[in-house]
């Protein structure tokens, strides 16, 4: 195996792992759902989409390729779907404050 | 680079891990499902980091059906908040209709 190919691994897998991190501490430090959401969505399938990234080099069968994109895109199709809903259905009904931890007005 | 991608694994659990505090915590049942997509997601990526550790292709398969579970467990969760009443209704009207039931309820005497 070629060190640049290790080396891009590497460093891939490790800014995927920072992302999970980040999407973590966005879980646990941010105030509301809707942008705890946001965190997590985002963060999430950046982070795997690095990981899968970097996981591309060590697999040598193109069927292996194929999965491990399979996976990811899947990931980011239900990601989306995901966020889309839930965010739908916990946005506040109109003429309450914008933000769940405000005062109500 | 194995052991780099073992890491990388153990890594990613132990933030998924820390990210379940935030079931603990609530303080709405939507916090909670987010932790659990969390979970969902970080546990994809832990089992591809290991499936490639460890030379194992099927854990790929895996991780595939880990994601669509996931996605599942969400689109569940919306569409009951979506309609709480259908569903406390059909609940209730499910435990009047067959109270003999073996079912929730009639589990636990047994």
């Amino acid at each position: 195996m070629m060190p640049a190919q290790d080396l891009f691994t590497v460093a891939a897998v490790s800014l995927g792992a920072l992302f999970f991190l980040a999407g973590t501490l966005g879980l646990l430090r941010f105030p509301d759902t809707l942008t705890r959401l946001h965190a997590l969505t985002k963060a999430d399938n950046l982070g795997l989409g690095l990981v899968v990234l970097g996981l591309l080099p060590q697999v040598s069968s193109p069927l292996g390729w194929i999965g491990l994109i399979a996976v990811w895109l899947l990931a980011l199709l239900a990601g989306a779907t995901v966020g889309q809903l839930l965010a739908g259905a916990l946005s506040p009904p109109e003429g309450t404050p914008a933000r769940r931890g405000d005062p109500p007005a | 680079m194995t052991e780099f991608l073992l890491a990388a694994a153990a890594f990613v659990l132990a933030t998924v891990a820390l990210g379940l505090v935030r079931i603990l915590r609530g303080p709405s049942d939507a916090d909670r499902l987010l932790a659990a997509q969390l979970l969902g997601t970080g546990g994809v990526a832990a089992l591809l980091l290991l499936g490639v550790a460890t030379a194992e292709a099927a854990v790929a398969d895996l991780a595939l059906v880990l994601t669509l579970l996931a996605a599942f467990a969400s689109v569940g969760f919306v569409t009951g908040l979506a309609r709480p009443d259908a569903a406390a209704s059909r609940a209730d009207a499910a435990a009047r209709a067959d109270p003999d039931r073996p079912g929730e309820a009639g589990r636990g005497s047994e």
